[in-house]
């Protein structure tokens, strides 16, 4: 069947297969060229396998829960959107997650995601306690910080090629409510913005939309939205008798692809700026529910079909924070000058992150979508050069078109974990398009 | 206390749909099937989950000799039973082996009947209960494609309809399903229409619903009920020089 990422691109035919039980999985595994695919949530070709895809959505059992320490041990498929389902009425978020719930554990887990409040807590990594991982004839390796502690370390960011992540343990985090105290500070530019994440290091939640759009004075400007889980108390007095119980979002299909000219310069040029106006209104502090401030886009089934049948690029880099200032001023300029504004740009700080492979380290990351027009891509090399120049490096989740040089570049570790791959045999039973294309 | 949801045929995908959907009511449940004991992890995930309490018993819907003794052994009659019992089998090989034919014929008719005809008994000696037997579109009419699988999913259909007759006057309501294409890994290299096409949690959702308000007979996908009344009204004459 044809295959692809969120981004729509690239497409590939692909053989599917979606075993139900450990036996058919490792028939499929030993065929190799392996790659286990989640809910389709990485933006390019980091989940598919011409040869062989294996969907793992039917693993999706939840296996024990510890009410004293908030672990939870379930198989790979199990969707971020069914933990929170199954235990926020318990008192009980993820204690790290992306902007999308509707991601599985072994996603999570291989692209070692990260959310808004990486610069406090780090990356999944931080809550994931052990992971089963399916090598190359079937057989199942635990793993954790103690035990086969390499195979742990490099199958977190590993994209799925130390093998097939089977189950693992996550710890939970304890919340008083199903909401956020949201504090909202427009930032007139990327200075302020910036001035911002640092003054505001010790907040739970912290993430920026920027518009890059903006030019001259505003280049960067930027809604930083700070979050805090709430208490009981500040819930809406509606809402007060079951604070765990926030209201239900419609979920509203975007139905077709929308025809090409949707998103073009201008018109996103328009959405940030009234996007912008509309945010700094809103300055100050609300309280907000959980979906609607870490989930704003599950509302919108298939947002992806925005960008067209052509789909999408994401881009997203990360500069370490000593030349984060500089690098970033470089590249909205860049992209400020070349006109192809991106639709929704998201500006975070990270913090320390000590892990083999994964893709955040302390400094500041940049993520950004652009239709496939041949502007945009375009663009990228640019963009690139930028990152690489400024010591910075790439989201592997987000990445459908980096060349293998570029990755070589701008991350030693890239050349490692190759070599580490070869050394345990698995180069030739995991693989990716992705992997393929980056030397992986 | 709550009394359990029993799911009869717990492997399959829309039967582990509907336990879900049960327990997330709260419900207890029963879950029954063949090598009962590869289902721990099910009865895991059920618990984990929803905090209901989650059994396990051996059950082979052919065994109909055992059916008694089987419904003898639940820890509790259940509140409701579902039959999720079914195999679709290959109509070539239906056609050419006997020994196949037969084994179809059995898994969705006698089997799923019999057992439901148990558990009726005791609904109906209790006065209450509701069953729920998942039939097929297949069997609104037979054709060339599955008509073995189909002509037992009609005789398994008119079953539920006369036990739902029989027990109106006794407190025990009798549900038909229908499903129509559901999407299950065995379709997914199939181009099914994504209009006719339920997910499992679809299916689940419709035997909760169909169980709360009592219906009789649900299609899943309420289209099927309009191309099901087409495909039933065409003239004989056609109809066999068709290929639906």
């Amino acid at each position: 069947m044809q295959l692809s990422g969120w981004g729509n691109f690239p497409k590939a035919e692909a053989r599917v297969r979606a075993p139900r039980k450990e036996a058919e999985l490792a028939d499929h595994v030993a065929e190799g060229s392996a790659i286990a695919r989640g809910n389709g949530r990485s933006y390019g070709d980091s989940a598919i396998s011409p040869r062989n895809t294996i969907d793992m959505r039917h693993f999706d059992r939840m296996l024990s829960f510890n009410p004293a320490t908030g672990q939870l041990v379930a198989e790979a498929g199990v969707m971020l959107a069914d933990v929170i389902d199954c235990f926020l009425p318990r008192g009980w978020f993820p204690m790290v997650t992306p902007g999308t719930k509707l991601i599985t554990l072994g996603g999570a887990i291989a692209a070692d995601v990260h959310g808004k409040n990486h610069h406090l807590d780090g990356s999944f990594r931080a809550c994931v306690d052990w992971i089963d991982v399916m090598g190359p004839r079937g057989e199942v390796t635990r793993c954790s910080r103690d035990e086969n502690a390499d195979l742990f370390e490099w199958t977190l960011g590993g994209m799925g090629l130390t093998g097939v992540i089977l189950r693992c343990a996550v710890r939970l985090r304890a919340v008083k409510s199903g909401w956020i105290r949201q504090e909202m500070i427009p930032a007139d530019n990327l200075a302020a913005a910036m001035d911002a994440f640092e003054a505001n290091m010790g907040a739970t939640y912290s993430v920026a939309w920027i518009d890059c759009a903006a030019k001259g004075d505003h280049l960067g400007r930027s809604l930083v939205m700070l979050g805090e889980h709430a208490d009981p108390g500040e819930v809406p007095p509606r809402y007060r008798a079951t604070p765990f119980k926030a209201p239900r979002h419609r979920n509203i299909p975007f139905p077709i692809n929308a025809p090409g000219f949707a998103l073009n310069p201008l018109t996103v040029r328009a959405f940030n700026a009234a996007y912008y106006r509309n945010g700094a209104r809103q300055k100050g502090t609300r309280i907000v529910d959980w979906d609607g401030y870490f989930y704003p886009l599950d509302a919108i089934g298939n947002w992806n079909r925005l960008y067209g049948r052509r789909g999408f690029m994401q881009f997203q880099c990360v500069i370490p924070q000593d030349t984060a200032r500089e690098g970033m001023q470089r590249l909205l300029s860049a992209i400020s000058a070349s006109g192809q504004a991106s639709f929704l740009s998201v500006l975070k700080r990270f913090g320390p992150q000590d892990s083999a492979f994964s893709f955040p380290m302390a400094g500041y990351t940049l993520a950004l979508d652009f239709p496939r027009s041949k502007a945009a891509i375009a663009l990228m090399p640019e963009l690139d050069a930028i990152t690489l120049d400024h010591g910075g490096r790439f989201y592997l989740a987000k990445d459908s078109r980096m060349p293998a040089e570029i990755l070589a570049g701008s991350d030693p570790r890239a050349e490692a974990f190759a070599t580490w791959r070869r050394d345990r045999g698995l180069s030739a039973s995991f693989a990716s398009l992705q992997s393929e294309r980056l030397n992986l | 206390m709550t009394l359990p949801v029993l799911i009869l045929g717990a492997r399959s995908d829309i039967a582990r749909a509907t336990a879900r959907a049960f327990a997330a009511g709260g419900h207890p449940i029963q879950l029954a099937a063949r090598h009962v004991e590869g289902l721990e992890a099910d009865k895991a995930d059920l618990e984990t989950r929803y905090g209901v309490e989650v059994t396990l018993h051996d059950f082979d819907a052919l065994d109909v000799a055992g059916h008694e003794g089987f419904v003898d052994a639940l820890p509790s009659l259940p509140a409701i039973a579902v039959s999720a019992v079914g195999l679709m089998g290959e109509q070539a090989e239906n056609e050419t082996d006997p020994a196949k034919a037969v084994t179809v014929m059995r898994s969705n008719f006698e089997g799923p009947a019999v057992i439901l005809g148990v558990l009726a008994d005791r609904f109906a000696m209790r006065r209450s209960g509701t069953l729920v037997g998942i039939s097929s579109v297949a069997g609104d009419r037979g054709r060339a494609s599955n008509y073995v699988y189909g002509a037992a999913k009609a005789g398994f259909t008119a079953f539920l309809s006369g036990l739902r007759n029989r027990l109106a006057k006794q407190g025990v309501h009798v549900v038909t399903v229908k499903p129509g294409f559901v999407n299950t890994t065995m379709t997914a290299h199939l181009d099914l229409p994504a209009r006719l096409t339920a997910e499992p949690q679809e299916v689940a959702a419709a035997i909760v619903k169909a169980v709360e308000k009592s219906r009789n007979i649900i299609y899943v996908r309420p289209i099927w009920r309009i191309v099901m009344a087409v495909i039933k009204a065409i003239p004989e004459a056609i109809f066999k020089k068709t290929s639906i």
